[in-house]
């Protein structure tokens, strides 16, 4: 089969790609290295002056106790929500992939949450999770917890978990479903003859032809943990109480544009982006060659 | 090492669609029962009512004494050969024999032993390390036979084992999983849909068709006297010639008690002759020859007969009304378009009722 196309003009496919390139450029190139340039200058604080300052701002970086806590508060934040976000939804896959009645509509209803945005999903939570205004409140303060997130970081960090770990369950829940559904059915028969009981079924035969579709979803939801929950965090708690829910995305956002220290937020987007390239960089070295088993 | 008894099997799906109506089979300790039959007929449904992966509407089915419908496939003590193998994917040759010993809690040098001797029987031996990826067809197909065998269980199960192989591994493998169940002495059952298969591997044989058991029996005996026209045609290759009784041509020559009910008359291939003489009592028909398939031990003859038939009940693998297939050996061969007289003798000739439900005895 032939995977060439052929064009008759030269120029023609250069036009056909050039709007995708001039995308890329002038909204990831262009700014990218803007943030690289930027990472290496010192402004003064009414941005009158500015200068080369090298690797300074970096090494102001490593210094400062706040940028490690945001890192380890970050992984932490990360690990927790792929980890919780991961199991439930396979839990609800495993649950909706049984041949049941009105299975079609709990997995279309399942889905839903995908569509929300993030800022949304933040004042959704705080609507129910809100120590004065919040409907659940109540029954969490029943449980005889101090329930205030404005006030208590531990509470706040769990709250975000919770809201950016419930908005990607649907997306992790359409995987697994897709995962579970590839599984040969006579597989399972063979494993349900064999002797296997439904739990160690799951666990000797289903998980593992599950983990190329897991480790791909754990890169996303790192990913995802990593940068997308800034909507979230922005809508719930802004960072706080004190810093305790300013992972490293708010912290490029509040050092630049809140504390006006548009250099060191710049070595910050740096550093980040290193990150993106090297998770990406792992997903395609070991999700696209599927060697996982 | 068991019998296993069907009595009145059903099925019926949620939707009402009826795929097992009603099944008796009985097959005796350490026998090979083959169910053959077309495309849903219901004899997967059924080998898979037998392994407890479906449900059973009615009925009972009872392996070694004991009526297993409401017992898990994993206490029913059977083992079962997918068609696509189902090996573990992710699982060594090793761990996939070993998996259903393991998850019965045996001691892991019983294990290795019961692995080893079942590699060496399946000349595994040297790739227990492998995956299943790295396998060959048939290999996967020896493997998935061993994983059956290391169980040591009551019955053997085949679903359509050797379908995916290629011609000539088929029959290698058809061998091989003949000699193993005489040597083990196992009870199986196994599914297919290739009449050859079931005719050399069965002990008994269970023609299906449309949910409901067509005839029971010794393949040799099936062959020879087919209960309905459904088995005449379905066994045996190239099929039985089937015709119409009414013609006076044929009704003027089956002059005897029985085939005054006949209303349709069978002849084999083989059992034809080309000759001028009419045998007492046999069948005499004119032809002429449409086409030949010379296949070096033997030829084949396509006739047309001069008169057409009305249409004989349709079943699968019928011919055109009208055309007869002549089996003779190699050695001879008429020309095309040439006009000859084939004829069988009375006890080769299969009589059935007008419906073709029914044999009649000549």
């Amino acid at each position: 089969m032939q995977k060439q196309a052929i064009f008759q003009s030269k120029l023609l496919p250069y036009a056909l790609v050039a709007p995708q390139l001039a995308i890329v450029l002038i909204f990831f190139y262009w700014p990218a290295l803007q943030a690289v340039i930027q990472s290496f200058l010192l402004q003064d604080a009414f941005g009158l002056s500015t200068s080369f300052v090298w690797f300074d701002n970096y090494l102001e970086l490593i210094k400062e106790r706040a940028y490690f806590e945001a890192i380890l508060r970050t992984f932490f934040f990360s690990f927790a929500i792929a980890v919780s976000s991961l199991s439930f939804a396979l839990l609800l896959a495993v649950m909706a992939d049984k041949p049941l009645r009105g299975s079609m509509l709990y997995r279309t209803l399942l889905i839903w949450p995908y569509a929300v945005a993030p800022p949304v999903v933040g004042v959704l939570w705080i609507f129910m999770l809100h120590p004065s205004l919040g409907v659940l409140s109540r029954y969490v303060r029943a449980l005889g917890i101090d329930w205030n997130p404005l006030l208590d970081g531990d509470q706040a960090a769990a709250l975000i978990i919770l809201a950016a770990a419930w908005k990607q369950i649907s997306y992790n829940f359409l995987f697994f479903l897709a995962g579970l559904q590839s599984i040969p059915r006579s597989v399972l028969e063979a494993a349900a003859i064999d002797g296997a009981r439904p739990m160690r079924r799951f666990w000797t035969v289903t998980f593992p032809l599950l983990s190329p579709t897991i480790f791909f979803l754990l890169v996303v939801n790192i990913v995802y943990a990593f940068f997308d929950t800034f909507g979230i965090i922005d809508t719930m708690t802004r960072g706080g109480p004190g810093k305790s829910t300013e992972t490293l995305v708010y912290k490029v956002y509040s050092d630049g544009l809140l504390g006006g220290n548009l250099g060191s937020s710049a070595a910050q987007s740096v550093i980040l982006m290193i990150m993106v390239i090297v998770l990406t960089g792992i997903q395609f070295r070991y999700v696209e060659r599927k060697v996982t088993y | 090492m068991a019998n296993v008894t069907l009595r009145n099997v059903r099925k019926t799906y949620p939707g009402g669609f009826e795929a097992i109506k009603g099944v008796d089979v009985d097959v005796g300790d350490g026998q090979f029962c083959v169910l053959v039959g077309p495309s849903g007929c219901g004899k997967s449904t059924l080998l898979r009512m037998v392994a407890g992966l479906e449900t059973v509407t009615g009925g009972e089915i009872d392996i070694g004494g004991r009526v297993v419908n409401q017992i898990e496939p994993a206490d029913r003590d059977i083992a079962m050969v997918f068609q696509n193998y189902a090996l573990y994917p992710h699982m060594s040759v090793y761990n996939n024999m070993a998996y259903g010993l393991r998850n019965r809690g045996m001691a892991e040098a019983e294990i290795k032993t019961r692995v080893e001797e079942a590699a060496r029987v399946l000349e595994l031996s040297a790739m227990l390390e492998r995956k299943p990826r790295q396998l060959s067809g048939g290999q996967r197909q020896r493997v998935a036979m061993g994983r059956a065998i290391v169980r040591q269980p009551k019955v053997f199960l085949f679903d359509e084992p050797l379908s995916n192989l290629d011609a000539k591994l088929r029959i290698a493998m058809r061998v091989e999983i003949r000699k193993l169940q005489r040597r083990l002495n196992t009870t199986s059952i196994y599914v297919t849909h290739d009449q050859l298969e079931a005719m050399t591997l069965a002990d008994i044989l269970v023609v299906m068709n449309g949910g409901q058991v067509e005839q029971v029996g010794n393949p040799l005996a099936i062959y020879e006297k087919p209960a309905t026209t459904f088995v005449a045609s379905f066994i045996g290759a190239p099929p039985m010639n089937l015709m119409s009784t009414r013609p006076e041509e044929i009704r003027s020559q089956l002059a005897g008690s029985a085939a005054a009910d006949a209303g349709i008359l069978g002849i084999r291939p083989e059992d034809f002759v080309i000759t001028d003489q009419t045998p007492a009592g046999g069948v005499a028909l004119p032809l002429t020859v449409e086409a030949i398939e010379r296949v070096g031990a033997e030829t084949f003859v396509y006739g047309s007969r001069e008169q057409e038939d009305q249409r004989v009940a349709a079943t699968p693998g019928e011919l055109p009304p009208g055309e007869i297939i002549v089996r003779i050996p190699g050695t001879e061969a008429p020309a095309i378009g040439q006009k000859i007289r084939v004829a069988a003798v009375r006890s080769k000739l299969h009589l059935f009722s007008g419906d073709g439900r029914k044999r009649l005895e000549a």
